[in-house]
C-alpha cells in the first residue's frame, strides 16, 4: 500500500521538478531543512545582537526617531565603567547570584541524594518536590507578595511564632537587609528543583558496581560519598550551576515582581537598571552599551566555566 | 440543481454583503487609548451619546496604570495606529509635541469655535500647552485631577477620640491645614485600636516603578518651598531643587513615612491606597481625585463616613497640590483624524461636559466647576476645586520620563531606604537632571 502510494507520487511529480529534487545532494537536504531556522535566528538574535552593537556607539533613542543620531565613539561604554549605579547594581547581581546559587546547589543536591536512596514513595516525593518548578514566575511573584505581606501573610505569621517578634514588624519587602534575601528564598524554593533534577540524574548514572567493588574494600559510607558519589556527580553539578549562574544572571521576573528594586535601589539588579534605561528613560544607545557589557561579562564567564567543566569531566 | 446553484449563490452573496457592511461599520470606529481606571469606564458609558449622535462606534484600549506608560509611549514611539485618540498622561505632552505623535488642534480649535479660554487655566497649562504658556494646543482638557486627602471622618468625631487628641496636642481633631497638623492626627492614630482592630496614620505615596514616590514626595515639597528651577534662569536647578525649604520638605516626608504608615508599605500608589483606605487601615489617605467617586460610594467607608480635603500648608504658608489628570488628543499617525476631531468636537460640549462629571469624570470646562450648584453636587466637588485652583506639576519636557526616573531613585533611596540624608537626595538629583539636560542641549 505504501510503496503504492510513493510510485503514484513519484509519478505524478513532474518531471523537471524530479529531476531538480533528485540532483540535490545529502548535504544540500540538510541545508534546505535547516535554513528557516538558521533565517529566524538570524532574523530575531543574530542581527538584534549587531544592531545593538551598533546602537551603543550612538546617542540614539527610541522615543526620539526624528533627532539625528551622532556617533559618540566609546563614550556610553566608559560613561557606564565610571558609573557608581551601574557598579552597585552589578554588585546586587553578583550577592543574588551567589547565595541562589549555593543555596540552591546544597539542598538540590542534599534533596537528589536523599531520593536516590530510594524510599518507600520516594516517585510521589520528588514530584511533590518539583512543583514549584512547574509554576509560573508571575504566579510565585504575586503569591510569595502575599506571603510576605506583614499584615496578612503567612511568612511573617510562621516567623513570628517561631521567633516571637510580631508579624506587622516583619516586613520581608520593605526592609533593606531582608529585601535581597526575600527574593533569594523565593528563587531557591522556585529553582532548587531543577538543580535536583540535574543532581538526581548524576547520581543515578554512577555505575552500581563501583559501590559494590568499594564495599568490598570496606570504604565507609563517608569515604564512599567523597570519592565516588560526590566527583562522579561533579560534572552534574557544574552543570546545573552553569544553568542557574545564566539564568539568575539575568534575573528580571521574579524581582520586578517582588520589589521593584526597591527599598530604594537595594535589590536593583542588572536587568532592572538595563529595562530603566532602556525602557523607561529611552536611553537606547546608552542601555545597549550596558547589554553589550553584561552579553561579553555573561559570554565569558561562561566560556571559562566551561572550560572549567571540561577538565573536570576529563578526569 | 440549477436552483441548489443558485440558493448557495444567494446565500453567499448575502454572507458577503453582510460581511462588507460590518466591515465597513468597524472601519468608521475609533479606538481611544487610556488607563484601565473608574474615570475610563465612565467615558466608555458617556462615548455611547457620541455613536449615537454620529454613527461613529468607538472602541476602547485601556492599560493598567502600571503599564499605561511603557505600552502608550511605546506604541506612539513606534508610530503605531492601534489609537486614533489617547488620553496621554500630562507629563508625555513635551515629547508628544516635539516628536510629531499628536497633531496640534490650533486651527481645529479656531474653526470650530472651541476656546481655551472656557476651560480651567491650570488644565490648559498642564494638558494642553506646548511649550508651556504659550499657545499652543496639543490635547483637549479631559480629566482633571489634583493630589488630595481623604479622611475618616466617623472616626475623627468619636468623642473619646475628639476628647483624647485635644488633651495631647491642644486642639480639635479635624481637617489639619498644615502638614505638622497631619503628621499629629497620623501620629495619632497609628497603632491605635479602634472597633477591634488596629489602624495607622496615613496611606502616602511611596512607589519606586513609575511615578509614585515623586508624586507623593513633590505633592509635600510644594508647599514647603521647592522649586524645578530659577524663575527668572530655566533650567537652573542649584539652590532651588535643593533648597533648604526642600530639604525641609523631604525631611518631613520621610518622617510622615516613618511614622504613620501601614507596615510594609514600601511600595504603595493608587491602588494600594485605596485599597488601605477601603480595608479600613488607615485614618487618613492621600491620592488622586479620581478615586473620590468610588470612595463616596463604598459601603463601608463611604457616604458619612469619609471626608476630604485640600493638601495642607507648609511651614511657610504656601500651599499647592500635585496635577494629575489627562488631555484628550489626536494621534497624529491615525488614519481616522476626521472622525477622530468630530469626537473632540464633541467632547467640548458643555452637555456633554456636564454628563461627563455626573458619571465620575472631572470635567475641565468652566461651564461645569463655575456652575453654582456645582460644589454641592458631590461632597467631593469643593475640595476638588480648591484644589484644582493650587496645582502644580512634575517637568513636561520630553525628557520627562530620566527625569522622572532619577527622581524615583532619589526619592525611594532616601524615604525608605533611608539611604543618607534629604540633601544628599536632592543634591544627587540636581546632578542627575543637569546631566538630562545637558544631554538634551539645553544647558
Amino acid at each position: 500500500m505504501l510503496n503504492r502510494t510513493a510510485d503514484s507520487v513519484a509519478r505524478a511529480t513532474p518531471e523537471p521538478l524530479a529531476r531538480k529534487v533528485r540532483g540535490i545532494s545529502d548535504k544540500g537536504l540538510a541545508w534546505l531543512f535547516i535554513s528557516p531556522t538558521i533565517l529566524l535566528l538570524l532574523a530575531i538574535n543574530i542581527f538584534p545582537l549587531f544592531w545593538a552593537i551598533y546602537l551603543s556607539f550612538t546617542n540614539f533613542r527610541a522615543n526620539r526617531p526624528n533627532e539625528v543620531v551622532k556617533n559618540l565613539g566609546l563614550a556610553n561604554y566608559k560613561r557606564i565603567l565610571a558609573d557608581q549605579d551601574i557598579w552597585i547594581a552589578m554588585q546586587t547581581t553578583a550577592h543574588f547570584v551567589f547565595w541562589t546559587i549555593l543555596l540552591q546547589t546544597l539542598i538540590g543536591f542534599t534533596l537528589a541524594w536523599l531520593i536516590d536512596r530510594k524510599f518507600r514513595g520516594h516517585a510521589f516525593w520528588t514530584t511533590i518536590i518539583l512543583v514549584p518548578m512547574m509554576l509560573s514566575p508571575a504566579v510565585v511573584g504575586n503569591f510569595w507578595r502575599f506571603l510576605y505581606e506583614p499584615q496578612i501573610g503567612l511568612f511573617a505569621y510562621a516567623v513570628s511564632f517561631v521567633t516571637g517578634i510580631p508579624a506587622t514588624e516583619i516586613s520581608m519587602l520593605s526592609n533593606v537587609s531582608l529585601a535581597p534575601w526575600s527574593i533569594i528564598i523565593v528563587d531557591t524554593w522556585m529553582w532548587t528543583p531543577y538543580v535536583m533534577l540535574i543532581c538526581l540524574a548524576g547520581l543515578r548514572s554512577i555505575p552500581e558496581y563501583i559501590y559494590e567493588a568499594a564495599e568490598v574494600d570496606r570504604a565507609s559510607n563517608w569515604r564512599q560519598f567523597w570519592s565516588i558519589t560526590l566527583p562522579m556527580a561533579l560534572p552534574f553539578i557544574m552543570l546545573a550551576v552553569l544553568f542557574r549562574g545564566i539564568e539568575n544572571f539575568k534575573m528580571f521576573d521574579m524581582v520586578n515582581l517582588l520589589t521593584g528594586g526597591g527599598p530604594g535601589s537595594t535589590t536593583e539588579v542588572a536587568s532592572i537598571t538595563l529595562k530603566r534605561q532602556a525602557f523607561e528613560s529611552w536611553r537606547t544607545g546608552y542601555s545597549s552599551a550596558f547589554a553589550i557589557i553584561l552579553f561579553v561579562a555573561v559570554f565569558g564567564l561562561a566560556n571559562i566555566y566551561v572550560k572549567a567543566l571540561n577538565k573536570v569531566k576529563q578526569r | 440543481m440549477k436552483s441548489t446553484l443558485k440558493l448557495a449563490l444567494g446565500l453567499a452573496s448575502t454572507l458577503f454583503a453582510s460581511t462588507a457592511v460590518s466591515n465597513v461599520a468597524q472601519a468608521e470606529d475609533l479606538t481611544l487609548c487610556w488607563a484601565a481606571w473608574d474615570p475610563a469606564n465612565a467615558l466608555v458609558e458617556l462615548s455611547k451619546d457620541f455613536t449615537k449622535e454620529t454613527g461613529i462606534g468607538m472602541k476602547f484600549e485601556f492599560v493598567p496604570w502600571t503599564n499605561y506608560a511603557d505600552r502608550f509611549l511605546n506604541e506612539l514611539n513606534s508610530h503605531g495606529k492601534l489609537c486614533d485618540l489617547i488620553i496621554g498622561d500630562s507629563q508625555w505632552i513635551g515629547g508628544a509635541a516635539e516628536n510629531g505623535h499628536y497633531v496640534k488642534l490650533n486651527d481645529f480649535f479656531d474653526k470650530e469655535k472651541i476656546s481655551m479660554d472656557d476651560f480651567v487655566p491650570a488644565t490648559v497649562v498642564g494638558y494642553s500647552e506646548w511649550p508651556k504658556n504659550s499657545p499652543n494646543y496639543w490635547a483637549l482638557p479631559a480629566m482633571g485631577d489634583v493630589v488630595g486627602w481623604t479622611y475618616r471622618k466617623d472616626w475623627f468625631s468619636k468623642p473619646e477620640l475628639q476628647k483624647e487628641f485635644k488633651e495631647k496636642y491642644g486642639w480639635d481633631l479635624g481637617p489639619p491645614t498644615t502638614f505638622d497638623q497631619l503628621k499629629q492626627i497620623a501620629e495619632f492614630f497609628q497603632k491605635r485600636d479602634i472597633d477591634g482592630k488596629t489602624v495607622y496614620g496615613a496611606s502616602i505615596y511611596t512607589e519606586r516603578g513609575s511615578e509614585g514616590i515623586t508624586m507623593g514626595a513633590m505633592d509635600v515639597l510644594y508647599s514647603f518651598g521647592f522649586q524645578y528651577e530659577n524663575p527668572k534662569k530655566p533650567y537652573e536647578m542649584e539652590g532651588f531643587v535643593n533648597s533648604d525649604k526642600s530639604v525641609k520638605g523631604l525631611e518631613f516626608y520621610k518622617a510622615l513615612y516613618d511614622c504613620c504608615t501601614p507596615p510594609g508599605a514600601s511600595n504603595s500608589y493608587m491602588g494600594e491606597g485605596v485599597d488601605a483606605f477601603k480595608s479600613g487601615q488607615v485614618a487618613m489617605h492621600m491620592n488622586f481625585a479620581f478615586t473620590w467617586p468610588g470612595l463616596q460610594k463604598d459601603e463601608n467607608v463611604g457616604g458619612d463616613k469619609i471626608g476630604y480635603f485640600v493638601n495642607p500648608k507648609g511651614s511657610d504658608g504656601d500651599q499647592f497640590a500635585q496635577l494629575g489628570g489627562q488631555g484628550i488628543s489626536v494621534v497624529s499617525y491615525s488614519d481616522k483624524q476626521e472622525a477622530a476631531l468630530k469626537y473632540i468636537k464633541w467632547f467640548a460640549n458643555k452637555d456633554v461636559q456636564s454628563k461627563w462629571w455626573s458619571l465620575g469624570g472631572y470635567s475641565c470646562l468652566n461651564a461645569v466647576v463655575k456652575d453654582p450648584a456645582f460644589p454641592a453636587s458631590q461632597p467631593y466637588a469643593q475640595t476638588f476645586l480648591d484644589s484644582m485652583a493650587i496645582v502644580k506639576d512634575f517637568w513636561a519636557e520630553p525628557s520627562y520620563a530620566p527625569l522622572l526616573q532619577a527622581s524615583q531613585k532619589r526619592f525611594h533611596d532616601y524615604v525608605v531606604a533611608g539611604q543618607g540624608s534629604a540633601k544628599d537626595a536632592l543634591d544627587g538629583l540636581v546632578k542627575d537632571w543637569t546631566e538630562v539636560f545637558q544631554d538634551d542641549g539645553k544647558m
